[in-house]
């Protein structure tokens, strides 16, 4: 590369608004070098400085006594007991997903599985929250086979089980799908490593994968829209080797087991430029690197590529001085690169040598403090008003028929099939078994449960609701298997901040994530926000996606053989908690059975919430319980129809009661609500009545046949073969698909 | 009974074999690494699953080539026994201390589900912790595990009785041809096969991950006790 000619051209190439690059200018009393260019446009992209999203951020709900560490380190970190910690986040990867499936799917795993390895945990689950087009979209079909064998490929070759996540489908992903990866990590509460370097002469060490010309300005890219060029972009798209990012999980748990760790931080966005600013400014001194001894991949890199490369599996740390060498004996033994790049200084710069010559001397205090920050315009969201019920065309069977073999009402197990969900050998619920997956915590009778949620139809007609009613329903599928809910990481998919109406979801979603947060003690501890999700079309119009404040929630079982999942029991009697008004605006039911987007979404009750969880969580706790399954997109229905399939067991339901017409009934999607299934339900009615938690008799559970009164009589086998017809026909099997034996999973 | 559990580059469920071992045993075997040159002492070496050095050219391919791999052929031919899972089934093959290779499976996907396996070796400590015909569950997880070999090599491992576990329906039948049986389209339904003298035994899925009612059940137990019960 011929040395650019700096100005303001560049400066907006790069990303850079004019403003800021005046007060670039401003900080730098001259023109900056194309390096510090760089390195000034990666920590102020949307990506890097979370410039349009940071004053709402702090409204959220980030403190309970059992956060170790909220937002601001590389994770989260809960105390789980026993002097435990879990360690988790989660991370988008949605527009080089879009440019390049597999890899993009890939290394999102790769970089959310380093952000919770670099704090000294070792990843025990993997989850996933994915949002593809309309299946009918030329698109679709491969971007959903690249990112599930990219999410594959990686989690499986790593040893980390793929435990659980959740799969939509609408036509506002066409062009950009959404790919959040979560991780979840083990540590002692007394081994945490933090980023913040100290110790001025302290050897600045590079270690794992050389450094290429790979994904250059890719936090840049991940903070601008889509339009027809996208597809040029593709060399910005990092390439994963989960091989190598083994080694360095394996290397650096081996070395964190010594002392000789002052600080860690991996190079995910923004590489080396984000994880030198980010260690020194943290820690409050300067950091002088010197690129010569980078090991690089490719022949005469200049200066800006290093800084701004984002080549995968590389950390930095700061290690004590007389332990370099113990350092450097675990890397070589694990046949990693190991290189002593710089040193601490008290400069309070950042200070980039190359060939002899600085390249980048840039002030740390400014490049942080003066980020831009946006209070951006918001208005008056228009939402939707409420449904007037419509009629039902097709009864309550073919209703269900057809929400189970719809494209986001199928079995996912053609997905899951590909992700290995037992390696590590202490898993307790894989995918389908229960509302949330359990493993086991190593060595104790712990388990964690965990899941990831969203219902993006919801906030798009009501933002508010969208927020709150995601953390709702995680909170509810953690304690439908038992668990204490402990606390939550957040992943904001939105479209463009610049435009008042999604700048408006964005802070009503966070306005309801924070509410439902705290009215159940569900702290926010780790995030990620992804914007500019939209398409430009060649005609210019621009196409948003549907919001997606996906939540991600932990919660803790101090015995997990106390766990229960969802699937229906031979025997016993199932009872519904919590009270059905109806609610069918944006329901599946309406959506696919009338083609309808239309209605307010479900009303959020966060004490109904509170009430009716709390008393099913001490339910299971007493023993009362033999399953149960939360009621969520579909209904009522849809959950008991789930259970059957799970347990391949049917059941023997009572009609609705007169106040409801029986489609609305069974498809309305009422939040706050559980279907549990006993051998004592006089004793939970009862308990209940107590509670002052409205709980009612649905019929019982055994045999091999869906009944409800004489409205319906469905053979489990058929609900399970039309389950499972959807994916394998999708995605390119002409014959029926495989029925999948879920009985045998949970 | 002391086992050894090698490590190589790129093992990922080493933890796994080693708690299974623990269940029946209440001891820990040795984690090994691969550049050890002997493994003297030991009654039983695994080879545990996972993606040694990535399996970026055949799967077990480089791992077949390491020191470690040498000292465990010196330790089979003087009549060691050697267990190797998924990525250490494909090792032995690699290593040819096994007959047949390991292809991509049949649907070009990874398979991570049950399946059920028909126990038929004879006369080996893999097997003996079942009846001879037992059908039990396993989880498959695994990318390349379309057992093939020369049908000569076939009929001979199943004329000797070294067929030691064949992928079948829970009710024990055998369907080759079936993508639903025999996910990943191996010959015969082959799962798992034993050396010469029996003392080497290599199958694609993990009992090792079903050997705790609480982790969806005891399926795979019986190849632990079987191996504790015969040497002690």
């Amino acid at each position: 590369m011929t040395a650019a000619h700096v100005d303001i051209e560049l400066a907006r190439s790069f990303g850079l608004k004019d403003d800021e690059y005046e007060t670039v200018l401003t900080i730098m009393g001259r023109t900056p070098s194309l390096t510090e260019l760089g390195i000034f446009s990666v920590m102020w992209s949307e990506h890097c400085s979370y410039k349009s999203s940071r004053l709402h951020l702090k409204t959220l709900p980030t403190k309970a006594p059992w956060v170790i560490h909220g937002p601001g380190e590389n994770a989260g970190v809960i105390d789980i007991g026993e002097g435990l910690a879990a360690v988790f986040k989660m991370e988008s990867h949605n527009h080089p997903s879009f440019i390049e499936p597999y890899q993009g799917a890939a290394t999102g795993v790769g970089g959310i599985l380093r952000d919770v390895f670099t704090m000294g945990a070792r990843p025990i689950a993997n989850l996933n929250a994915l949002r593809f087009g309309d299946p009918s979209h030329k698109d679709t079909k491969r971007v959903v086979d690249g990112v599930v064998r990219g999410i594959g490929g990686y989690g499986n070759c790593m040893g980390v089980p793929t435990v659980g996540g959740e799969v939509n489908f609408h036509h506002s992903y066409n062009c950009n799908p959404l790919v959040n990866a979560m991780t979840v990590g083990l540590a002692r509460q007394d081994r945490i490593f933090l980023s913040a370097a100290a110790g001025v002469g302290n050897p600045v060490v590079y270690v794992g994968s050389k450094t290429g010309r790979d994904g250059i300005h890719g936090a840049t890219m991940s903070s601008a829209e889509f339009d027809s060029e996208s597809s040029s972009k593709r060399p910005t798209v990092q390439v994963g080797d989960p091989f190598t990012e083994k080694l360095l999980l394996e290397a650096c748990l081996e070395l964190m087991a010594t002392d000789a760790v002052i600080s860690i931080q991996d190079m995910g966005a923004a590489g080396l430029t984000s994880s030198a600013v980010e260690m020194a400014s943290k820690g409050g001194v300067g950091i002088d690197l010197d690129l010569d001894h980078v090991p690089q991949r490719e022949a005469n890199m200049q200066a800006y590529e290093m800084m701004l490369s984002e080549s995968q599996e590389r950390m930095l740390m700061v290690l004590r001085p007389d332990r370099t060498e113990e350092a450097r004996r675990i890397f070589e033994k694990w046949e990693l690169d190991f290189a002593i790049v710089g040193r601490l200084t008290d400069s309070g710069r950042i200070t980039v040598r190359h060939n002899g010559k600085v390249e980048a001397d840039i002030p740390l205090g400014p490049l942080a403090d003066e980020a831009p920050i946006y209070d951006r315009p918001t208005m008056e969201y228009e939402r939707q008003p409420a449904l007037v019920p419509p009629a039902d065309p097709c009864g309550i069977e073919k209703g269900l028929l057809r929400l189970l073999a719809s494209a986001n009402g199928a079995s996912r197990a053609w997905i899951w099939n590909q992700y290995d969900s037992g390696v590590g050998g202490q898993t307790v619920q894989r995918p389908g078994g229960a509302d949330a997956a359990i493993v086991r915590v190593e060595g104790t009778d712990r388990g964690l449960a965990m899941t990831t949620d969203c219902t993006p139809r919801y906030g798009q007609a009501d933002p508010y609701v969208g927020g709150a009613q995601a953390v709702l329903e995680v909170w509810r599928n953690l304690t439908a298997t038992g668990a204490k809910p402990l606390a939550m990481t957040d992943n904001l998919n939105f479209a463009s901040p610049e435009n008042p109406r999604i700048m408006t979801q964005f802070v009503e979603a966070v306005r309801g994530i924070g509410d439902a947060g705290r009215a159940l003690d569900f702290p926010v501890v780790s995030g990620n926000v992804s914007l500019y999700n939209e398409t430009r079309g060649d005609d210019g119009s621009v196409t948003a996606i549907q919001p997606a404040p996906v939540i991600g929630g932990v919660g803790v079982l101090e015995d997990v053989r106390k766990a229960v999942g969802l699937a229906m029991p031979q025997d016993g009697e199932l009872l519904l908690v919590g009270e059905t008004w109806g609610e069918l605006g944006q329901s599946m039911w309406l959506k696919e059975i009338l083609g309808r987007e239309e209605g307010a979404p479900p009303a959020v009750d966060f004490a109904a919430e509170r009430r009716n969880g709390d008393f099913v969580r001490e339910q299971i706790q007493g023993g009362a319980v033999l399953a149960c399954h939360d009621v969520s997109d579909g209904g009522l229905i849809v959950a008991l129809a789930e259970m059957a399939m799970a347990g391949n067991v049917g059941c023997v339901l009572d009609v609705a009661p007169a106040a409801l017409p029986e489609h609305i009934y069974w498809f309305a999607e009422d939040q706050a609500r559980y279907v549990l299934a006993t051998r004592q339900a006089d004793a939970v009615m009862k308990a209940a009545q107590e509670a002052g938690v409205p709980v009612r008799r649905l019929g019982r559970a055994g045999g091999d046949v869906l009944e409800l009164g004489d409205v319906m009589a469905v053979p489990v086998q058929h609900l399970r073969r039309q389950h499972a017809s959807f994916f394998p026909r999708f995605m390119g099997k002409e014959e029926d698909a495989p029925v999948v034996h879920l009985d045998e999973i949970s | 009974m002391k086992a050894g559990i090698v490590v190589f580059p790129g093992t990922n469920r080493e933890r796994d074999m080693a708690q299974a071992f623990r269940v029946v045993s209440g001891k820990t075997p040795q984690m090994l690494w691969h550049q050890q040159d002997n493994v003297d002492g030991f009654d039983l070496i695994v080879l545990p699953g996972g993606f040694s050095f990535g399996d970026y050219l055949r799967s077990g391919a480089m791992a077949a080539h390491s020191p470690i791999m040498k000292a465990v052929r010196r330790f089979a031919e003087k009549g060691g026994y050697v267990l190797g899972v998924c990525n250490g089934f494909q090792i032995l093959t690699e290593a040819q201390m096994l007959p047949g290779a390991l292809l991509r499976n049949a649907g070009m996907r990874f398979l991570s589900q049950d399946c059920h396996l028909k126990v038929e070796g004879r006369d080996s400590i893999f097997t003996s912790g079942w009846t001879h015909g037992d059908v039990f569950r396993a989880p498959m997880a695994h990318g390349d595990g379309n057992y093939t070999a020369a049908p000569e090599v076939l009929d001979r491992l199943e004329g000797e009785g070294r067929v030691a576990f064949r992928y079948c329906t829970a009710e024990g039948h055998m369907k080759d041809s079936d993508e639903h049986v025999n996910m990943n389209g191996s010959a015969r339904s082959i799962a798992g096969v034993l050396s010469e003298n029996r003392r080497v035994c290599g199958l694609m899925p993990h009992p090792e991950n079903l050997t705790e009612e609480i982790l969806s059940g005891t399926d795979g137990l019986p190849l632990f006790t079987g191996i504790m019960e015969a040497l002690g």
